[in-house]
């Protein structure tokens, strides 16, 4: 209760701070535009106040505090504008309407399922390959490892480009790229997971006579699980990263990353902060489901209260 | 066709070099080790020269590595201006301010319990988020050199660093904790003879995580808007111009800056941490 | 002048209550317990476990604060005694800090109480010598023995001359042979450095060995159901434990616990 409480006011600190915030962040373009409008604003002209300092302006003309909040095109939205042009883009528009946050956020979410999907039942082959094979364990693991300090998200627009110079468009290049970026954390988790049980719980699968696949299925599969969920979620936020980033090099008219891209372009301030609140609200979604998921399995298989 | 047949005997023949190896009387060695990754990735490398030249694979879609060697050693100059843009400047400046920041937002934060509860769950939740991302904003924000990256950076390296460090601080046991007491010894007493030590796996494993995602965001933020030099840019502009061994040397770039800059941080872990047991084995 | 600091007890309490709260109710983990401690007493507490042993020792010590009754330490209360450092405190692990050598780690409190650098490498000197632990004060604890551990762990807790030592089963986690070796030397340093100790534990021939003031404890509530005054000599040799006056006193001890458990 306590902790509700404790996260409650966190938020509310940072909604307060951000609204704080575009006091100085907006000033200076609602000065302009008041006086364009024929408001008297101290000191007077655009090319007077542009070194002055944020705060002192907005102390002078403290009468346009409440338009900083509600400029069209600010250069930090209030938090209402944000949330009103979520509001207006989900709910409010058709889900085929090409201004709709929910068909461009299914665009991307479908690159980033489908790309994961590919991605982890790879990382799960491979890590099944690495822990029976000393050979691929001592060829492929070193570099596995190693790609995971190393930005691949790099490789997203010359995939995207190459995959269309051969003819591939739409949802496979991003697919791809969110393959691979979950491809490797899963690997590398997985690994970890199937080699978590120790020497004794070994031992006693060995006294029993047991075959590879009865080690496996009885011991190492389970034991590994609590590993796999971690770096499932790690994979999924990696997943969606690329679907986003994957969307940018080509210009893509749809996705979340293509607002981003198109809001920057058009200076659609207000647009930016919904398509990344959109990509925010779904990375938790689908962490949240995860963790769901790990809660019941893990507590089906008993290990988890 | 003969290059395709020898690209499948190359791999046949380090397939089998490997097992020999690995399953081999040295395979506990160091040098072994060392050598199985090696063959494994010149293997690669051999059969991917073999394979472009054999099947004519055009350079839009995929340059053999002698090519690209080739153009990484011609264009070093500038790949040396894209190196000191996009990571000396962006990335390094974003990383130090950003861990800086979350270390010491997070003695704040332990300081507090109340500030603790609240900001650890929302501070998990953020890490989890696409903060790549905030690239427009910030870039539209701090303009298109290297500020707006290592803004980027800031933002990136923030939480993750954050949570690592108020993990850690909490990490000392209950006893360390009674023993202090026994001593009478003062809040930074303790913090700095007890909390901070015990915390420092947690910070590195902070700092390690921040390395890679101070190169992401610093590279990605250019695609977003950047000067005319940058590893970000050069990619996204090689990539339009079709000339793909010249995005391959910047990702050659990018991957040995990614392991050096990971490399450099455990090392010092290594000197740091050298009594935790993950160190020690 | 001696006779005078006998008559003021190191350790004295009276009615000491302390009651936790937990999810399942109220836990009364030390009722209406009396005792006193002189100088140079080496106290043994006894019992099965939740009987307050452990408990009672973190009072003295002021890592608890008990809800009656009163308590004091050389004439102090508690917490003013923790923070005048009137005790060393040997926890049940070593708890040596891994990045830390021996000999920084038995610096730590000299470091915490503003000694100066001179002083602490003249400690560090006395104390790894006291514990037989001369030559070890480079090396750092994960590279030597529980045992040894155990013992770095003691030095650190004389480091900074406290006359009062409390222990809390600072044996326990140790095997048999090594626990018999640290029992006598125990004994000796106790002899050199006239300290007061109150040691925690739960092996009777331990307490019997050690002590010249055992205190049986019982469970639920945690109380004091005997305080036996050890007829044996000073001078206490391995093979004392054979003699009919030590097989009596663990006799005595035996029946004192059987009782406590009588009640339930």
């Amino acid at each position: 209760m306590k902790q509700v409480l404790a996260v409650l006011a966190v938020v509310a600190a940072i909604v307060a701070i951000w609204y704080a915030a575009c006091i100085p962040m907006n000033i200076k373009g609602v000065l302009t535009e008041v006086e364009r409008a024929g408001a008297e604003v101290v000191p007077a002209g655009a090319k007077e106040r542009r070194d002055m300092n944020e705060f002192a302006l907005a102390a002078r003309n403290s009468f346009a505090i409440p338009a900083t909040w509600a400029q069209d095109r600010p250069r930090l939205p209030a938090p209402h504008q944000v949330v009103a042009e979520l509001w207006e883009t989900t709910v409010k528009k058709k889900i085929t309407s090409k201004r709709s946050l929910v068909y461009h956020g299914w665009v991307t979410l479908s690159a980033t399922i489908l790309g994961f999907a590919i991605g982890t039942g790879l990382g799960i082959l491979l890590a099944v390959g690495i822990v029976h094979s000393r050979v691929m364990d001592m060829s492929v693991m070193p570099w596995a490892i190693v790609s995971q300090t190393i930005p691949i998200i790099a490789l997203a627009p010359m995939i995207i480009v190459v995959l269309y110079s051969v003819g591939v468009q739409g949802i496979i290049p991003k697919a791809v790229i969110s393959a691979y970026l979950s491809f490797f954390p899963v690997v590398v988790g997985m690994v970890k997971g199937l080699r978590s049980p120790d020497m004794m719980q070994l031992d006693l699968l060995r006294t029993y006579n047991a075959t590879n696949a009865q080690r496996f299925w009885k011991l190492r599969l389970p034991a590994s699980m609590p590993y796999l969920f971690a770096s499932l979620k790690i994979g999924i936020a990696a997943s969606l990263v690329g679907a986003i980033v994957g969307e940018l090099p080509t210009g893509a008219v749809a996705g979340l990353g293509a607002r981003l891209l198109a809001g920057s372009y058009y200076g659609q301030t207000v647009q930016i902060w919904s398509a990344l609140f959109a990509a925010a609200i779904l990375a938790a979604c689908l962490v949240g489901l995860l963790g769901l998921i790990e809660r019941v399995v893990l507590k089906r298989m008993g290990m988890a209260q | 066709m003969i290059m395709v047949g020898l690209a499948i005997l190359l791999w046949i023949f380090g397939w089998w070099l490997n097992t020999r190896l690995a399953e081999g009387p040295y395979a506990g060695t160091r040098a072994v080790q060392l050598a199985v990754p090696l063959i494994f990735g010149l293997t690669v490398i051999g059969v991917w020269e073999l394979l472009v030249r054999g099947l004519e694979v055009p350079l839009v879609i995929l340059p053999a590595p002698s090519a690209i060697a080739v153009r990484f050693s011609e264009s070093i100059p500038i790949l040396w201006a894209d190196f000191v843009q996009t990571i000396l400047k962006g990335a390094l400046s974003g990383y130090v301010i950003g861990c800086s920041a979350a270390f010491l937002m997070a003695i704040a934060v332990d300081r507090w319990d109340f500030l603790r509860m609240g900001l650890l769950p929302v501070g998990n939740f953020v890490a989890a988020l696409p903060i790549v991302g905030t690239a427009p904003i910030l870039v539209m924000w701090f303009g298109f050199d290297w500020q707006s990256k290592a803004a980027v950076v800031v933002v990136m390296v923030f939480f993750p660093m954050l949570v690592n460090t108020v993990a850690g601080l909490r990490e000392a046991t209950a006893m360390q904790r009674d023993l202090m007491e026994t001593y009478a010894a003062s809040y930074w007493q303790s913090f700095f003879k007890l909390r901070l030590p015990a915390a420092m796996p947690f910070i590195f494993n902070g700092l390690k995580i921040s390395t890679t995602l101070a190169l992401i965001g610093a590279i990605v933020a250019e695609f977003f808007g950047s000067p005319t030099v940058g590893m970000g840019f050069r990619i996204s502009t090689s990539v339009g111009q079709l000339s793909l061994d010249m995005v391959w040397a910047e990702i050659v770039v990018a991957a040995l800056a990614g392991t050096a800059f990971y490399g450099l941080v455990a090392m010092i872990e290594k000197a740091v941490t050298f009594w935790h047991p993950s160190q020690r084995g | 002048m001696n006779t005078e600091s006998n008559t003021q007890p190191v350790i004295e309490a009276r009615q000491l209550d302390l009651v936790f709260q937990t999810n399942d109710g109220p836990v009364q983990a030390l009722r209406d317990v009396n005792l006193t401690v002189n100088k140079g007493d080496f106290v043994s507490f006894i019992g099965p476990s939740g009987c307050g042993k452990t408990t009672f020792l973190r009072c003295v010590a002021a890592l608890e604060t008990p809800t009656g009754g009163s308590l004091s330490v050389n004439g102090m209360t508690p917490d003013e005694a923790r923070r005048n450092r009137a005790y060393g405190y040997v926890f049940q692990a070593a708890g040596l800090y891994p990045w830390r050598t021996i000999a920084k780690n038995i610096k730590l409190p000299l470091e915490i109480m503003g000694y100066s650098r001179d002083e602490q490498e003249e400690r560090v000197r006395k104390v790894l010598e006291l514990v037989d632990l001369k030559g070890f004060g480079e090396k750092f604890p994960w590279q030597l023995s529980g045992g040894m551990q155990q013992r770095a762990s003691i030095a650190r807790a004389l480091a900074f001359d406290a006359d009062i030592l409390l222990m809390d089963e600072p044996f326990g986690a140790l095997d048999e042979i090594v626990r018999d070796h640290l029992n006598e030397q125990l004994l000796a340093l106790w002899a050199r450095t006239e300290k007061t100790i109150g040691f925690v534990t739960h092996s009777i021939p331990e307490a019997v060995y050690l002590s010249t003031k055992i205190v049986v404890m019982s469970p639920r509530p945690g109380r004091i159901t005997d305080v036996i005054d050890s007829p044996l000599p000073k001078e206490r040799p391995l093979d004392i434990r054979d003699t009919p006056e030590f097989i009596e006193v663990a006799h005595r001890v035996r029946e004192g616990l059987r009782a406590g458990h009588l009640d339930d």
